[in-house]
């Protein structure tokens, strides 16, 4: 792949600046590899084998009852739509009413914006690390979410990415900058879904700051089809008294990989860290995490379950680090697997790097098969093996989805893992 | 209704029952005593179609078919059902809705359509007043955290619902105190009609005060070594079990 800077993102001169930086650390750093420490389990050799077209076309005319499904539409919400990497005005539902939920591009343009971005774009998002840059350098548009202080947003927000294929093999780089003030309350719900099945590979790079007294809610549907790969980044800054979840529901796609960092800027900070990943055939997931504790009395709580079926590989590495400062610090991990397929791997890698001396931290992982004795006893009350295996599984995650706050989203998840599973679920839970 | 001819089953190169032959006829109890280690468990898993244990020769007819080859669910569907020994805890599925699953996996089997929501509440109310169950239990993940006697009450609840035509009860009075026992018991009795079979598993004499069997069968080395009537128990109670090997 060749990259150019084609002049047309130079939008702002400190927008211009980032970029040409982030342009050069890319060259010095190159795409991981497995020799990396951190890429040790996932490969990019195979996504990166491709003749990507990098640049967006025009945008392509996609009917929403085409694409309903991929919506929560049995709920209002603001809608910030791409098809192919260019925002659809058609599709999208954004507003300026008392708080901003637009795209990054035209934030961009706009000198009334200019100190939000000063303040916030590319700070947090690591710049160590290389595909992060290559975003920075390239990505030319995404969501632009501004929430001043004490506003709960009614609704919540979905960002929606389409790929409808008209480009045989396509490199996305949406860049998300979601910005919430103080004392103020988001959900937002984003989801990558490629319409056909040609080779897309997304580089999705995310910063959410989260101010003082704040919460956000941030969920993850990735269901993508047998083709499409995705390189998440997401980035979440918090301030005093604030809660933060993100939670990643792995389904679906080729390779997946969720970068997700959590920096503490204050004291009386709660996040929250969520996934369940179901996966079969070659499906690849690794869910690499860091919780970053540099203020006392805080807390991150991490929940990762995954299911894997055939010849799927699952990763999972959970860095926590409590600096010295970080005193009464609470840290709780855990991390639960099975193995259905005979063939199917994980590597589960819990990091915990403990400075100070007066925390409580936890970490648990474990990997383990289906409970032949809990499949009679419910086999022996008239389930058929298949639902009940079902059953099993989906009281594993259940935990997980227990956790999802908007109940149109939980059933939706619900669904989404019992198609999964292949199986109807004669109820909800 | 069910007849179990000279079984002989086991695990690998291990055989624990060495030619069982039991004939239970609908409308009756049986008790199936014997001391530890004699097959009494091993019998009930076969019974119900637990594939941990290999049946090498014999048969078992429910209603002169059968079951063998079928799986434990299909087994269940005709009407078998085991009260476990030791229920296993399933973390995340309510009791409700595993029982729901339940009935509506044997109602699909039976080419019905789901049991309306409901009738089915109308269902758990009764049969959980019948085993004086506390609601709360119904909404709380099945079996996790219970009791041994909130299990076994637990047991006898789901085969309240489920209204099996052949009910064996594993052991059933352990870890149940003589007030469990009691209810548990008087469950089973309302349960009884001329139309199904019970099939009592039980060391001790103590639960065949409540749940009084036609005949007992004293179980040995994997055989039927001895069968009688009620006053069998009484007497296996009062000399135990060495006068028979």
């Amino acid at each position: 792949m060749v990259f150019e800077n084609q002049g047309k993102l130079d939008l702002d001169s400190n927008i211009h600046t980032i970029r040409t930086e982030a342009i050069s650390a890319f060259e010095k750093q190159g795409f991981p590899t497995k020799k990396d420490e951190e890429w040790k389990y996932t490969s990019l050799k195979n996504v990166l084998n491709h003749d990507y077209s990098v640049f967006p076309k025009a945008e392509s005319a996609i009917e929403f009852k085409d694409v309903k499904k991929y919506f929560l539409h049995e709920i209002e919400s603001y809608k910030v739509v791409f098809i192919d990497g260019v925002y659809s005005s058609f599709l999208s539902s954004t507003t300026h009413d008392g708080y901003d939920i637009c795209l990054l591009s035209a934030a961009l343009k706009k000198p009334k914006y200019k100190i939000v971005l000063d303040n916030y774009f590319n700070t947090i998002a690591d710049k160590n690390n290389s595909i992060t840059n290559l975003n920075t350098a390239f990505s030319t548009e995404g969501a632009y979410i501004n929430i001043p202080k004490n506003t709960v947003l009614p609704r919540p927000i979905q960002i929606v990415n389409f790929y409808t294929g008209n480009e045989k093999e396509i490199l996305l780089q949406p860049r998300n900058l979601v910005v919430v003030g103080e004392n103020s309350h988001v959900q937002i719900i984003e989801r990558h879904q490629s319409l056909s099945d040609n080779v897309v590979l997304t580089n999705a790079v995310t910063e959410i700051f989260v101010n003082k007294k704040a919460i956000v809610d941030f969920y993850k549907i990735q269901n993508d089809n047998e083709n499409a790969s995705l390189i998440d980044n997401t980035f979440v800054q918090q301030k005093e008294h604030s809660i933060a979840s993100v939670s990643t529901f792995s389904f679906g796609g080729k390779l997946t990989r969720n970068n997700l960092e959590f920096y503490h800027e204050g004291e009386h900070i709660e996040s929250h860290l969520n996934g369940i990943s179901i996966l079969d055939k070659k499906q690849h997931v690794d869910n690499h995490t860091l919780v970053k504790h540099q203020y006392p009395n805080c807390e991150s709580f991490e929940l990762y379950k995954g299911i894997y079926d055939d010849a799927s590989t699952g990763v999972f590495n959970g860095k926590v680090i409590v600096d010295q400062e970080a005193q009464k610090t609470n840290a709780f991990q855990q991390n639960n697997n099975i193995l259905i397929g005979d063939k199917a791997t994980i590597n589960a890698k819990p990091q915990l790097e403990i400075f100070a001396d007066d925390v409580k931290c936890s970490h648990g992982c474990t990997i383990g098969q289906l409970d032949d004795s809990a499949l009679f006893y419910m086999q022996s009350r008239g389930i058929p093996a298949k639902e009940a295996k079902a059953l099993l599984l989906y009281a594993f995650g259940n935990e997980v989805v227990e956790k999802i706050k908007i109940p149109e989203l939980k059933s939706r998840i619900t669904k989404l893992i019992a198609n999964k599973l292949g199986v109807k679920l004669g109820f909800e839970m | 209704m069910i007849q179990i001819k000279n079984i002989h089953a086991g695990i690998e190169d291990k055989s624990i029952l060495n030619g069982i032959n039991l004939d239970v006829k609908a409308g009756e109890v049986h008790a199936i005593m014997g001391p530890n280690g004699s097959g009494k468990s091993t019998l009930s898993s076969v019974i119900a179609g637990n594939e941990t244990y290999e049946v090498s020769e014999g048969d078992i007819l429910l209603d002169n078919e059968s079951i063998l080859e079928l799986s434990p669910d299909e087994r269940a569907h005709k009407g078998v059902f085991m009260s476990f020994q030791y229920p296993v805890e399933i973390p995340g599925v309510s009791t409700t809705n595993f029982v729901k699953t339940a009935i509506n996996e044997k109602r699909k089997a039976q080419g019905l359509e789901d049991l309306p929501a409901k009738d089915m509440l109308k269902l758990i109310r009764e049969k959980s007043e019948l085993l004086e169950m506390d609601r709360k239990f119904l909404s709380r993940s099945l079996n996790e955290g219970f009791s041994g006697g909130e299990k076994k009450r637990n047991e006898i609840f789901q085969m309240a619902m489920l209204e099996p035509k052949l009910a064996i009860l594993d052991e059933t009075d352990s870890g149940l105190d003589i007030d469990a026992l009691k209810i548990v018991a008087n469950g089973v009795n309302k349960l009884r009609n001329k139309d199904n079979a019970v099939i009592v598993i039980t060391h001790y004499q103590r639960l065949l005060d409540y749940i009084v069997p036609d005949f007992v069968h004293v179980l040995h080395n994997g055989k039927i070594v001895k069968s009688g009537g009620k006053e069998l128990a009484l007497e296996l109670e009062a000399k135990g079990y060495d006068w028979l090997k």
